[in-house]
């Protein structure tokens, strides 16, 4: 039986219901929340400040980090130990690569700006949420943007292509494929492209067209939450 | 900020805070807002001023320990996170994290405000744990009032999951209508002490200039389930009575914003 209807009854192209916040965390240098469903991200950026330990400073360059974490109570099962894991790290390392084409910190060398993410429920698409939050943290902290860059998960789900998977979907009875994308918004160049599953070569290329008009939709939330915060209008 | 911390004390002497409140007046907005995560079996959000905190219990069944096979348990853990304030890092919890989840958990857990006994199904085998996890989210000041008053939210909107019960497993997507054991509402008040006067909810400057502090959880009757003095310089009986009769009588205010 083809997946003719979503599980949540949404169009094959329709996102979850999203909203972004900017300036979410007074201490932080630049911060923001992106909300897809039923997964929520918050990220804090802090930086550029000096990296310790020292004989990790670029001369060059500054250096971005990012450090992704589940709340203990995030998960959809037991409960999560605190603490980093391989996971973590691996989403961490392939956040730092989604971001930093369009990031320029050739200003300011030996130091690091830090990206945290953390996530208080989630319901698949965390780190698509967490790329998308960090790209309104980081333009809230004032750091040198070419661009912005929006994340959206697209796949396939038994013989359908459809965009933004929730948990539900991930885990359908069939052949799924769940395909985390992060791309620039005025080139549309992929940034971030991982994906478990089973697909084929054409599937992935009509995801992959799928995903462009999907990053436009998470765009218009993002520089609303943007303008939001720092129009002249609101202001006043 | 060195300014500040010469002028926070010189003003207290003078019955004053920088921000002009009361010595004994809680910042502006304290909101509660529970079930902020579905994932959790309970959870909320409480902001205080600038300061927000997160707190979430998960529910697990577990055999009971040895010395009392016909209880459940509870745990409390506290995260400083990095994302909260440029003082945090990364790595395992430091000493400030320990002693916030530490004296959260003896308020709850010396009051006995949760039925340790209902939390057992069977004697010796098996019976819930209580997990609570505190995460802060923006670090300006009075974590220990604004932590144990998310815990308590938290517990108060957490209900139980649906077990299945041919295998005894637990079906986390799905919750039943039952709440939590709470007999007794016990909540931390911590007041601080500053160039020789007491004073409540300190933001993060005022933290760093204090001489003393004591937290003391109460519960709706008054009864003090638990205590923590900090800070360097001590406490004589007399400042500890005035201590005891504001923190009780704060714990009845933030009982109130938690009921509203």
């Amino acid at each position: 039986m083809a997946y003719t209807k979503r599980l949540d009854d949404r169009q094959n192209d329709e996102l979850r219901p999203m909203s972004a916040k900017a300036g979410v965390i007074p201490n932080a240098d630049g911060s923001a929340s992106f909300i897809a469903g039923k997964t929520t991200a918050i990220v804090a950026v802090y930086g550029p400040r000096e990296l310790f330990p020292k004989f990790k400073q670029n001369p060059k360059k500054g250096l971005l980090r990012c450090h992704y974490a589940m709340m203990p109570f995030s998960g959809s099962g037991e409960r999560i130990r605190p603490g980093t894991s391989r996971r973590a790290q691996e989403i961490s390392m392939v956040m730092e690569h989604a971001l930093l084409p369009v990031i320029d910190l050739k200003e300011f060398p030996n130091s690091v700006v830090d990206v945290y993410i953390q996530l208080p429920q989630t319901d698949a698409g965390t780190r698509c949420a967490a790329i998308s939050a960090a790209s309104i943290a980081l333009a809230d902290a004032g750091i040198p943007m070419k661009d912005m860059i929006s994340s959206v998960a697209v796949g396939q789900v038994d013989g359908t292509i459809v965009a933004d998977l929730s948990y539900g979907e991930e885990s359908y009875p069939g052949i799924v494929s769940d395909i985390p994308i992060a791309m620039t918004h005025n080139t549309k160049q992929v940034t971030l492209l991982q994906m478990d599953g089973e697909i084929t070569k054409e599937d992935l290329s009509k995801a992959l067209e799928v995903a462009k008009p999907a990053m436009d939709k998470v765009y218009e939330v993002q520089m609303k939450a943007l303008k939001d915060k720092f129009s002249v209008e609101n202001k006043k | 900020m060195i300014v500040n911390q010469t002028t926070i004390k010189e003003l207290a002497g003078k019955k004053m805070r920088i921000d002009g409140r009361k010595f004994t007046e809680y910042r502006t907005p304290i909101t509660v807002e529970t079930n902020i995560s579905w994932t959790a079996e309970g959870s909320a959000r409480v902001q205080l001023g600038e300061t927000v905190v997160m707190a979430g219990v998960k529910l697990s069944l577990e055999k009971p320990y040895n010395d009392t096979p016909d209880q459940g348990g509870i745990m409390i853990n506290a995260e400083l996170t990095p994302l909260s304030s440029s003082e945090y890092e990364s790595g395992p919890p430091g000493i400030k994290a320990i002693e916030l989840s530490r004296v959260t958990d003896r308020g709850i857990r010396e009051a006995k405000a949760i039925d340790m006994k209902q939390l057992c199904v069977v004697p010796g085998e098996k019976a819930w744990f209580v997990i609570i996890d505190i995460v802060t989210i923006n670090d300006a000041g009075n974590l220990f009032d604004v932590a144990g008053l998310a815990t308590l939210a938290a517990l108060k909107a957490a209900r139980f999951p649906v077990v299945d019960e041919e295998t005894g497993a637990i079906d986390y997507k799905k919750k039943t209508d039952k709440p939590l054991p709470l007999t007794k509402e016990p909540l931390p008040v911590t007041v601080y002490k500053i160039n020789g006067n007491l004073l409540v909810d300190p933001t993060a400057e005022e933290e760093k200039v204090y001489d003393a502090r004591l937290t003391v959880a109460t519960d709706e009757k008054g009864t003090i389930s638990a205590m923590q003095k900090g800070g360097e310089a001590p406490l004589s009986t007399d400042e500890i009575s005035q201590m005891m009769d504001m923190a009780q009588e704060k714990a009845t205010f933030l009982r109130g914003v938690l009921d509203k």
